[in-house]
């Protein structure tokens, strides 16, 4: 058993919340230079640029890419000869979360959802961190992080197809997903697909979809020849950058397939706003 | 084609009807922060004939819940929210004078027919480039609603806040005829 300490978690994740905050990573930004140098219209052009700018003034200067600095969300894999000390696993990625969003002066989002009012005081400063685990060989932990904003999870929607519809089925629900969405994601985006499982299963692959990097093909042919069909068909809206109409709308497909039940076909559509904010660490 | 302008607040009748959807702004002078929790209590003090902490008429109101400052410096990160959470708001406060707002994402149809009746542009900034535009916020106070946190009404002096036109007082709407010009048709 490999003893890893409650306190080097809370240390590391909170690092990786400050860090996440004010640097746009690698692959989204090579995605907005490549969709710059695409696009046609000046406009969107012109939202691009602006776009690369805010990158570039976050980074230098340490302020947040946007203002909305998301709900912490988390993918563990735990290797299964790890023992945590001194806390549980946890509660060490919640407090990382708070120390991390009060000390980078990041916003605090969560709230009642009822009553609408904001738990920074009731549970904590941003607090809960939203985290799924994975159990796997080995003795590390690996702790991969999105900061989650809300406008692109306001348009992301689920539904259990049948099975007969089939993949055009599939192509058809992600482009009136994508139609409907319009400018209130912050395009350009990127868009996870969950195909496949049971309806929660398809909703977290659509989640994890997001995680990859940006861009990077699905290793099974047939299923990145898919995020290719799809990615051309959506950039046929003509959406464009913050919606004002454009050629690139949509920066990369990311699509995940789960075997299902014989009798249904679970699609989940995750969007992901151009303000990619994801990172990883491994303990 | 779009032209570009440069408006000082308050805005008159007259800066409205120049304006065009796809027009660029840049804005400069006070404009106040509201979102959704603060635009209910404008309406409710406009219902019952009650003093508004701020002048609206000429006003720009911004869809925006900002980080937290840095120490020394007025705002953090300040981009735009999604604006139709102010829907049923909006057109209240437009009858009432507002002639500007700032925010992303779409407007209902009593929005736009509100700007239309009333002279009223809806404004679009850039989503997620908060760093870029909290950058051109020069000062900033909470006015009201202190207890709102991110969501209190802030007064915002501004110098050159490019906005983009989306919804103008002629009925026009960018996210409609950008999208068409650039859609692809099967
Ligand atoms: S959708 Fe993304 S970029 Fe737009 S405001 Fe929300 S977090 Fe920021």
């Amino acid at each position: 058993m490999r003893e890893i300490a409650y306190d080097d978690i809370v240390k590391a994740v909170k690092n990786m919340v400050i860090h996440t905050a004010t640097n746009l990573p690698e692959d989204a930004l090579k995605k907005l230079k490549e969709a710059h140098e695409k696009e046609k219209s000046p406009v969107a052009r012109k939202v691009l640029e602006q776009l690369l700018e805010n990158a570039e003034i976050a980074r230098t200067e340490k302020r947040p890419l946007c203002q909305d600095t998301g709900l912490a969300v988390y993918f563990v894999k735990v290797g299964q000869d790890v023992h945590v000390t001194g806390g549980t696993l946890t509660d060490a990625i919640n407090k990382g979360t708070e120390e991390g969003y009060i000390e980078g002066y990041l916003r605090a989002s969560t709230c009642d959802c009822f009553t609408r009012a904001n738990l920074k005081d009731v549970i904590g400063y941003n607090l809960p961190a939203v985290i799924h685990y994975d159990i796997v060989e080995g003795d590390k932990i690996e702790i991969e992080y999105a900061a989650k904003g809300g406008g692109s999870e306001n348009v992301s929607r689920a539904r259990v197809l049948a099975p007969a519809q089939g993949p055009q089925g599939v192509i058809d629900f992600v482009k009136e997903v994508i139609s409907e969405a319009g400018p209130n994601p912050c395009p350009p985006i990127i868009v996870g697909v969950g195909i496949g499982g049971t309806f929660e299963k398809a909703a977290i692959s659509s989640k994890y979809a997001l995680f990859r990097e940006a861009g990077k093909p699905n290793p099974d042919p047939a299923v990145a020849e898919f995020e290719k069909e799809l990615l051309y068909e959506l950039n046929k809206l003509g959406i464009g950058a913050m919606g004002m109409g454009g050629t690139e709308t949509v920066l990369a497909v990311h699509v995940e397939k789960n075997p299902c039940h014989i009798a249904s076909l679970p699609v989940s559509v995750n969007v992901q706003c151009h303000s990619s904010r994801h990172n990883h660490v491994t303990l | 084609m779009s032209q570009v302008h440069y408006l000082t607040t308050p805005l008159t009748d007259e800066d409205i009807m120049n304006l065009k959807a796809g027009d660029i702004v840049y804005l400069s002078g006070t404009i106040f922060t509201a979102r959704d929790a603060a635009h209910k209590r404008l309406v409710d003090l406009i219902e019952n004939k009650e003093e508004l902490p701020f002048q609206l008429d000429g006003a720009v109101i911004y869809f925006v819940g900002p980080t937290p400052p840095k120490p020394g410096e007025p705002i953090g990160s300040a981009g735009p929210t999604t604006s139709y959470r102010m829907d049923s708001y909006s057109p209240t406060l437009i009858k009432h004078g507002l002639k500007g707002m700032i925010g992303k994402g779409k407007r209902n149809q009593a929005v736009k027919d509100a700007c239309k009746e009333y002279k009223a542009v809806y404004f679009g900034a850039t989503g997620g480039a908060g760093a870029l535009l909290g950058k051109l916020i020069k000062e900033a106070k909470v006015i009201a609603y202190e207890e709102l946190g991110p969501e209190a009404i802030r007064m915002l002096k501004v110098e050159n806040f490019p906005v983009t036109v989306i919804n103008d007082a002629y009925g026009r709407d960018l996210y409609e005829e950008g999208r068409k010009q650039y859609e692809v048709k099967d």
